[in-house]
């Protein structure tokens, strides 16, 4: 019988079956698991709220509860940025919004195809889904194993969640209602396109993946020349405060030149050790400087990035010999 | 009393062999099976000395990266790779005539499970080493990605390399190969994979030869550690897959730290 991954985790998904892959003992665990994430915004400036997440890797602990999600109130309506990595995620958002303001939601904007930023669409069917041109294409390739992988990542948390497409295209520029200047700035470099918000009101930047806090960038999409050029755009700009797609909210462009000085430490570390000739496995084992000693998910983070990023970084420092 | 000493000490070091054979400190289920396809009744030593670097967790199940060292041991034979859990066991063996008990390659893993290498001393024991990796699965059975691109069997058999010089003298070299390295396991996608790979000094002398298995990954990248005698220029690379394609390619060595360009330049005049 040949069956592929996923029509396998589809097939199980929904019922108990999954279940009986696990063994009896973790999965009456799972079972006493309280589905509830506890999620309360808190303002990150004026009229720009944020439920923030840890500063972990998916377990099903956090239950993928490892990703900022904001909303942002224009005076005509709310702008939700992100929607988290599961229906149970994105419905608690719904509701904790509906208690924090008397506005309704106007629309969706989404970062960027990774699954902890959009499989709480489910949520939000009633408004408007936006994203990126660059951003819709990469989903409707990938929403599929991206889905089964955050099966496996954090299990019963994901009951019932299905991948709700975009269902506009996002433009670049000011948001075209409200009574505040909320740009929309179509970047790259996290993945094929990365959209981040800036309020021109309040300073703030809703930085979505392209910037991290004290939590390890993570790169399975990544380009990092042009997310560097992309954090060039984000720094010019000279934001108050940045929300940052994961870690908290900081002030000035600190978290901008965090990232970007963990990107340049591991494209050139990747550069010297492939020049070095060493393999992957020992590229893997090389020290975290000090510097990032303050940084969470190190260095299993860095570990993942190496299986991103070395092959080919380590194919390009070899010649042809035949 | 000096040569009494060493008797004894070597009596103290062969012990653990005539008692019962120890438990598998990875504590695999599947390693009875492991020992018996691998090794029959050959005697087998779980040996720290066998070192086996891997990434606690598989990000990519079709390529997970591991270095085997076996260097502490001494004088090695043979080294073979394998994975527990693998609907394949063995990944690789690597033949040493002038290479160290060294090498890097990345595999792919049906799900998680112990990775291991196993290095045989002279003296007929096998010495295994290993760790445990998480993986969600899936790797053996997954059709290489290489038969999307649709030009993909005009570039089968093209090779890469490069040699270092390490600062203990040993020659680090390392192989790239364009090959899908199907496992058979996939539907539509009969075993297809290179099965044998051998490298030589340039009068033809085998320095290592290495024996892939199914579970290699796609496109393999293979680091090995060579003592070719002094003043070796460089050296040839010869390999067939499973279907009989000849894979052949050389390299210059390189005799001084951090410039194999420049040796090369030097080689590609004769």
């Amino acid at each position: 019988m040949i069956l592929d991954r996923r029509s396998l985790v589809r097939g199980l998904m929904g019922s108990t079956a999954a279940a009986a892959t696990l063994p009896l003992a973790r999965r009456s665990a799972l079972a006493a698991i309280e589905l509830r994430y506890g999620l309360e915004p808190r303002q990150a400036a004026p009229g720009i709220w944020l439920f923030e997440g840890r500063t972990e890797y998916f377990s099903v602990r956090n239950g993928g509860n490892i990703v900022n999600t904001c909303f942002v109130d224009t005076g005509e309506g709310l702008v939700v940025f992100d929607t988290g990595p599961c229906r149970i995620y994105g419905e608690e958002m719904r509701a904790a919004i509906r208690r924090a303001s008397p506005m309704p939601v106007r629309q969706v904007v989404l970062s960027h195809a990774h699954p902890d930023h959009y499989l709480g669409n489910q949520a939000f069917t009633d408004v408007p889904i936006m994203a990126g041109p660059a951003t819709r294409a990469m989903l409707q390739e990938l929403a599929g194993p991206f889905a089964d992988n955050m099966y496996r990542l954090i299990d019963v948390w994901m009951r019932g969640t299905e991948t709700v497409p975009p269902t506009e295209d996002l433009a670049a520029g000011l948001l075209p209602f409200g009574r505040r200047r909320l740009e929309v700035l179509l970047l790259a470099g996290h993945t094929r396109q990365d959209a981040a918000l800036f309020d021109h009101d309040t300073g703030t930047l809703i930085a979505g993946d392209l910037v991290f806090w004290n939590r390890a960038p993570t790169t399975p999409s990544a380009d990092i020349p042009s997310w560097l050029r992309s954090l060039d755009r984000l720094e010019a700009m000279a934001p108050k405060r940045v929300v940052p797609g994961h870690g908290g909210v900081s002030e000035g462009v600190v978290a901008i030149r965090q990232t970007r000085r963990y990107l340049e430490w591991l494209a050139a570390t990747l550069g010297e050790a492939a020049e070095k000739g060493l393999a992957m496995a020992e590229a893997m084992r090389l020290p975290i400087p000090a510097e990032f000693q303050d940084i969470a998910v190190l260095p299993g983070e860095y570990v993942r990035s190496v299986s991103h990023l070395y092959p080919a970084i380590e194919q390009a420092t070899l010649p042809r010999i035949n | 009393m000096r040569r009494m000493m060493e008797v004894l000490a070597l009596l103290v070091a062969i012990a653990p062999l005539a008692v019962a054979e120890e438990a598998d400190p990875l504590a695999s289920g599947l390693w009875d099976r492991a020992r018996a396809e691998l090794f029959g009744n050959a005697p087998v030593v779980f040996d720290e000395r066998v070192v086996l670097l891997a990434p606690a967790v598989a990000e990519d199940n079709l390529n997970v990266p591991v270095v085997a060292d076996a260097r502490a041991l001494g004088e090695v034979e043979v080294m073979v790779l394998f994975a527990d859990a693998n609907p394949i066991l063995r990944i690789a063996t690597l033949e040493l005539s002038r290479a160290e008990p060294f090498i890097g390659l990345s595999l792919k893993m049906e799900q998680g499970g112990p990775v291991r290498a196993a290095a045989r001393t002279p003296d007929g024991v096998w010495h295994v080493g290993g760790v445990n990796v998480a993986a969600a699965g899936g790797g053996c059975t997954a059709p290489a990605s290489v038969h999307a691109a649709a030009d993909w069997a005009q570039h089968l058999g093209e090779l890469w390399g490069r040699a270092w010089l390490e600062p203990d003298g040993a020659q680090r070299v390392r192989l790239r190969a364009y090959h899908p390295m199907d496992t058979g396991l996939a539907f539509g996608h009969p075993a297809f994979f290179i099965d044998q790979l051998d490298v030589t000094d340039d009068a033809g002398a085998l320095l290592a030869r290495l024996r892939p298995g199914e579970p290699v990954s796609q496109h393999p990248v293979i680091t090995l550690r060579l003592r070719p005698e002094a003043g070796t220029r460089s050296v040839r690379v010869r390999g067939r897959d499973s279907d009989s394609n000849l894979l052949e390619g050389s390299l210059p060595l390189a005799w001084r730290t951090g410039a194999p360009d420049g040796d090369r330049r030097t080689g590609s005049k004769e």
